[in-house]
C-alpha cells in the first residue's frame, strides 16, 4: 500500500479569478510535506481539489505514477485519499455512537448493516482502533459520540480515514482545536503512520509544527509555488516566500507618529487557555499594528479588549483605570471600538441600508428620548458616504450590495463618525481594493493625529508596513518583537514572525 | 432575451412581490362587495373587523418575537388563559373588570417574562420553550376551575351558586363601540399604531431589528441582545393577553377551550404581514393587513355559503401565497425565522 502522490500543473479558477495556477509537487510514501501560505494562497481549493470537493479543474493527479480521476469525496477515498478537515464537528455526527461514528463510511456505503446489533459494530469497531493504539472499551463506544472530547474526536475521525488505508492523508489544521498534550499525542500517531508508509499533506500555520513534523515544505502565494524546501527548513525564507517581497521602497512611513501617553495598558494577559502572558502599553498618537500569521492570538486579543471574550488572566487599564468590559456596550461606551475580522458573519446585516448600518452602534446620538431622528442618521450617513468616499447609489443602498472594498468603508467609517479613543481594527484590509485600502488607511491616520489611538490587527506584512507607525509581533499567544517601522526592516519583522518555539 | 426584456420582467416582478398582497386583499374585497349584498352592509364591515381583532392582536404579538428572530408558541395559551383568570377574577372573586383586566395584564407580563428567562437565562431554543410553556398554561389554568369553564351562576364546589359576574363594563371591550366602531377595534388600531411606532421610530424597535437579522453583529455593535430578546417575548405574551381580555368579554364565560386555535390563526397572519410591501422582515402593518385579508377571505365566504370546515384550507391557502410572494417571487432573502 505504499504510493506516492503527484501533482501536475493544477490549475483553478472562479469565474475571471485564477486561484491555482499551475502547481506541482510530489508526495513520497513515508513523507510528510506541508503546505504553507496566508489567506487566499490557494491553500484551501488545493485542499478541495484533493479531497474531491472541487472536480472542475485543470491537470493531474497521479497515485503512483499512474492518472487517477475522481469526481467526490467518496471517490477520492476509493482512490487513496482521505481528508480530515479543520472543523472536527462537520465530521462527526452527533446522536450516533463512537462505534457508529467509526464505521459510519461502511455503513453509508451499505458493507454494514444499519441494522447491524450493537454488539457487531463494536467488533467492527476495535480493528479501526488498533491502527492508532487506542484502548478505547466497550463502553466509550457505546457512547454517543457528543460526549467525547473535542481531541477525541479528532482521533476519531483519524481512525476512521485511516480504517481504509489511505495512501495519502491530508490534515488540515489538525492541531487548532487541540491542548498541547494532545498535539504530543497527536504528532506520536502521525509519526508511526510516516514510518509505516503514508505519505501525509500536513496543513498549518504554526511553524513549530511543521518544523518538527514536516520533511518538506511548500510555500504558496497567490496560487503560486514560491519555493520547495527540504529539512533544514530556512524559515526566514519561507515566510518571505509566503508574504512576497514588497515592491514599495524600504522607506514605508515617511510621516512616523510617536505617541507619548499611555492609552492601554495590558498586563501579563493571557489569550490562550495554556498560553503564555505578556504586556503591552498602546499609545495615542500613533498607529500600533500587530502582526502576526493565522492563529498567533491577534483577534484574541482584539476581542478580549473590546468585552467579547473574557479576560483569562491578567489585567487591562484603560487611562490609569482597571478596564474589564463585560460586553461590547461598556467598551463602546469608553470610547473603545473594534471593527471584526470577519465582516460579512459580524457585521453586516441583510438587507440593511448604509444609513441604518451606519447609525446602529449610535442610536442614541440619532434620537431623542428613544424616538429616531431619521433626519440625523441621513446626515450622519451622508457625512460617512462623503468622508470615506464610500461608492454606492445613496445612502438608502444595501451594505450587502456593495462591492467588498465599500463594505469595508461602511463597516470602519460608522465608527469614525463618533468619538473613539482607542480603535481596533481587526484583519480591516481583507477583501479590500487598494484604493479603499488607502482611504482608510489615511482615515486612520487622521485619527491618530487628532489624539487618538488606533491597533491594526493583521496577516499581512504590506498592510502593516504601509498603515502602522509601530510594529508588534504576536506568535502563539505571544509578543516577540515591538519596534517603530523606523527602527526595524522588513526582514527583521518575517525573522521575528518566522521565530520558531 | 435582450437585456431590456429581462429589466422588464424584473419591474413586473418587483411590482407584484412589493403590491401584490395588497392587490389580493383588494380584489377579493371588491369581489365579495359586488357579488354579497350581505357583505356590503356596513355591520357586517364592523363585525369582521371585531372579529379579527383578536387574531390581529395575537399576531402584533408574535411580530415582536420575529423581528427579533424567533417565534412565541405560547401565545393562544396565553390568551387562553387570560379568558380563565378573567372570569375567575370576576365571577368567582366578585372583583371588579378593572381588577380583571389588572390580573389578566400582570398575568401576561409574567408568562412573557418566564418564556424570556428559558430563552435567554436557560438557553432552550425559542420554539422549545415556547412550546414548554405552551403545554405548561394551558395545564395550568384547568388547575384552579378543575377543569370547568366558569360563567355567570354556577355552582361551586360547596353547593352555593358563584356571587359574581362577567360586569356590564368588561362586556362593553367587545360590545362596545364608539359610534359604528367597536371599541376592540379601536384597541387594534391603537396597538397597530403604537407597535408601529415602536418597532420603525424607536431605538428599541431598531435594535430588534438588528438583534433579528445577525445577533453577533449585533452585539458587536454594542445592541444588548439578552435584553432586546428578553423585551420581545415579554411584549409578545402581553399582547396575548389583551386579545384574551378581547375574548373573554365576547364568549362572556371562563371557555376553558378558548383561545385553542389562535396560535396557527396569528403566526399565519404575522408570516402573511412579512410579505407585504415586500417589507422581508415582520411589521406591525403588515400583521394588520394580514389579519384583515384573512377576515376578508373568511367572512365574504362565510356569506357567500362556504361551509365554516373549509376555513383553514383558505386561510392556508392565503398563508402559501403570501410566502410564495415573500420567498420565492421576492429577490430579497426573507428572515423572519432564525435559521437555528
Amino acid at each position: 500500500m505504499k504510493k506516492s502522490l503527484e501533482i501536475r500543473s493544477i490549475r483553478k479558477s472562479f469565474g475571471s479569478n485564477e486561484v491555482l495556477k499551475g502547481i506541482s509537487f510530489r508526495i513520497e510514501p513515508g513523507e510528510i510535506v506541508s503546505l504553507l501560505g496566508a489567506n487566499g494562497a490557494g491553500k484551501s481549493t488545493l485542499i478541495k481539489i484533493l479531497s474531491g470537493a472541487y472536480t472542475d479543474f485543470d491537470g493531474e493527479i497521479l497515485i503512483n505514477e499512474e492518472p487517477v480521476k475522481f469526481n467526490s469525496p467518496l471517490q477520492a477515498r476509493f482512490v487513496g485519499i482521505e481528508t480530515v478537515h479543520q472543523k472536527i464537528s462537520d465530521g462527526t455526527i452527533a446522536g450516533l455512537t463512537v462505534a457508529e461514528n467509526l464505521l459510519f463510511d461502511r455503513i453509508a456505503l451499505g458493507e454494514i448493516s444499519k441494522f447491524a446489533s450493537p454488539k457487531k459494530m463494536l467488533k467492527e469497531a476495535k480493528p479501526i482502533l488498533k491502527k492508532l493504539e487506542l484502548d478505547w472499551d466497550d463502553s466509550i463506544l457505546s457512547q454517543d459520540v457528543f460526549n467525547l472530547g473535542i481531541a477525541d474526536q479528532q482521533l476519531l475521525l483519524l481512525a476512521r480515514a485511516l480504517s481504509h488505508n489511505p495512501s495519502l492523508l491530508i490534515l488540515d489544521e489538525p492541531t487548532s482545536a487541540l491542548s498541547n498534550a494532545e498535539v504530543v499525542r497527536l504528532f506520536k500517531i502521525i509519526q508511526k503512520l510516516r514510518a509505516d508508509g503514508v505519505a501525509i499533506l500536513y496543513v498549518s500555520h504554526r511553524l513549530g509544527e511543521i518544523e518538527e513534523l514536516a520533511d518538506h515544505l511548500v510555500t504558496l502565494r497567490d496560487g503560486v509555488i514560491q519555493s520547495i524546501q527540504s529539512k533544514p527548513f530556512d524559515w526566514d525564507a519561507a515566510l518571505h516566500d509566503m508574504l512576497g517581497i514588497s515592491s514599495e521602497s524600504e522607506d514605508f512611513n515617511a510621516d512616523e507618529q510617536h505617541g507619548s501617553q499611555v492609552v492601554l495598558s495590558i498586563k501579563n494577559l493571557q489569550v490562550f487557555n495554556e498560553g503564555k502572558n505578556f504586556s503591552l502599553d498602546i499609545r495615542s498618537g500613533e498607529v500600533t499594528g500587530v502582526i502576526g500569521l493565522l492563529g498567533a492570538g491577534k483577534s484574541e486579543l482584539a476581542r478580549t479588549i473590546f468585552g467579547v471574550d473574557k479576560v483569562k488572566s491578567g489585567s487591562i487599564k484603560f487611562h490609569g483605570e482597571i478596564f474589564q468590559p463585560k460586553s461590547p456596550i461598556d467598551a463602546i461606551r469608553k470610547g473603545v471600538f473594534m471593527i471584526s475580522e470577519d465582516r460579512a458573519r459580524d457585521g453586516i446585516l441583510e438587507n440593511w441600508s448604509i444609513a441604518n448600518t451606519t447609525s446602529l452602534p449610535f442610536l442614541k446620538g440619532i434620537s431623542s428620548s428613544r424616538i429616531l431622528n431619521f433626519g440625523v442618521e441621513t446626515d450622519l450617513a451622508k457625512g460617512m458616504i462623503e468622508r470615506l468616499a464610500v461608492v454606492a447609489q445613496s445612502y438608502r443602498s444595501t451594505v450587502d450590495s456593495l462591492s467588498g472594498g465599500n463594505q469595508q468603508k461602511v463597516m470602519v467609517g460608522r465608527w469614525l463618525m463618533q468619538d473613539s479613543k482607542l480603535l481596533l481594527l481587526d484583519e480591516p484590509f481583507r477583501g479590500v481594493d487598494i484604493g479603499a485600502r488607502r482611504e482608510i488607511s489615511s482615515q486612520i491616520g487622521d485619527l491618530v493625529r487628532a489624539g487618538n489611538a488606533a491597533v491594526i490587527f493583521s496577516s499581512d506584512i504590506d498592510e502593516i508596513l504601509e498603515s502602522a507607525d509601530r510594529v508588534v509581533v504576536m506568535v502563539d499567544g505571544d509578543i516577540k518583537f515591538d519596534a517603530y517601522l523606523s527602527k526595524t526592516s522588513r526582514d527583521e519583522i518575517i525573522k521575528k514572525m518566522s521565530e520558531v518555539a | 432575451m435582450s437585456n431590456a426584456m429581462v429589466k422588464k420582467e424584473f419591474v413586473a416582478r418587483d411590482f407584484l412581490v412589493k403590491y401584490g398582497f395588497i392587490m389580493v386583499t383588494l380584489i377579493a374585497f371588491v369581489a365579495f362587495y359586488s357579488t354579497q349584498d350581505t357583505f356590503r352592509m356596513s355591520t357586517t364591515f364592523f363585525s369582521m373587523l371585531k372579529y379579527t381583532s383578536v387574531v390581529a392582536i395575537t399576531g402584533l404579538g408574535i411580530t415582536f418575537a420575529m423581528a427579533v428572530g424567533g417565534l412565541d408558541l405560547s401565545v393562544g395559551a396565553v390568551a387562553g388563559m387570560s379568558v380563565t383568570l378573567s372570569a375567575m377574577t370576576m365571577v368567582i372573586y366578585d372583583k371588579s373588570a378593572p381588577v380583571a383586566v389588572g390580573v389578566v395584564l400582570l398575568a401576561g407580563l409574567l408568562i412573557g417574562s418566564l418564556n424570556a428567562f428559558l430563552i435567554v437565562g436557560l438557553k432552550i431554543p425559542d420554539l422549545l420553550a415556547t412550546l414548554a410553556s405552551m403545554f405548561a398554561i394551558m395545564g395550568l389554568k384547568l388547575v384552579p376551575v378543575r377543569g370547568r369553564s366558569v360563567s355567570s351562576g354556577m355552582m361551586m364546589e360547596d353547593g352555593t351558586t358563584a356571587k359574581g359576574k362577567f360586569t356590564d363594563g368588561f362586556l362593553k371591550i367587545d360590545n362596545g363601540s364608539f359610534g359604528p366602531i367597536p371599541f376592540a377595534v379601536i384597541i387594534w388600531l391603537v396597538l397597530t399604531i403604537a407597535c408601529w411606532i415602536f418597532l420603525t421610530r424607536t431605538t428599541w424597535g431598531r435594535a430588534m431589528y438588528a438583534v433579528g437579522s445577525n445577533p453577533e453583529a449585533a452585539l458587536l455593535a454594542g445592541i444588548r441582545v439578552k435584553f432586546y430578546r428578553s423585551l420581545a417575548y415579554i411584549l409578545s405574551s402581553l399582547l396575548a393577553s389583551i386579545s384574551g381580555l378581547i375574548l373573554a368579554s365576547r364568549i362572556g364565560q371562563g371557555d376553558i377551550s378558548a383561545g385553542n386555535s389562535l396560535l396557527l390563526d396569528s403566526v399565519a397572519v404575522a408570516l402573511v404581514g412579512t410579505s407585504v410591501l415586500a417589507m422581508g422582515k415582520p411589521n406591525a402593518w403588515g400583521t394588520a393587513l394580514g389579519a384583515f385579508l384573512v377576515g376578508v377571505v373568511i367572512t365574504g365566504l362565510t356569506i357567500a355559503g362556504f361551509p365554516y370546515y373549509g376555513q383553514d384550507v383558505v386561510k392556508g391557502a392565503v398563508l402559501l401565497l403570501a410566502l410564495i410572494f415573500s420567498f420565492t417571487l421576492s429577490r430579497k432573502k426573507s428572515r423572519f425565522i432564525s435559521a437555528t
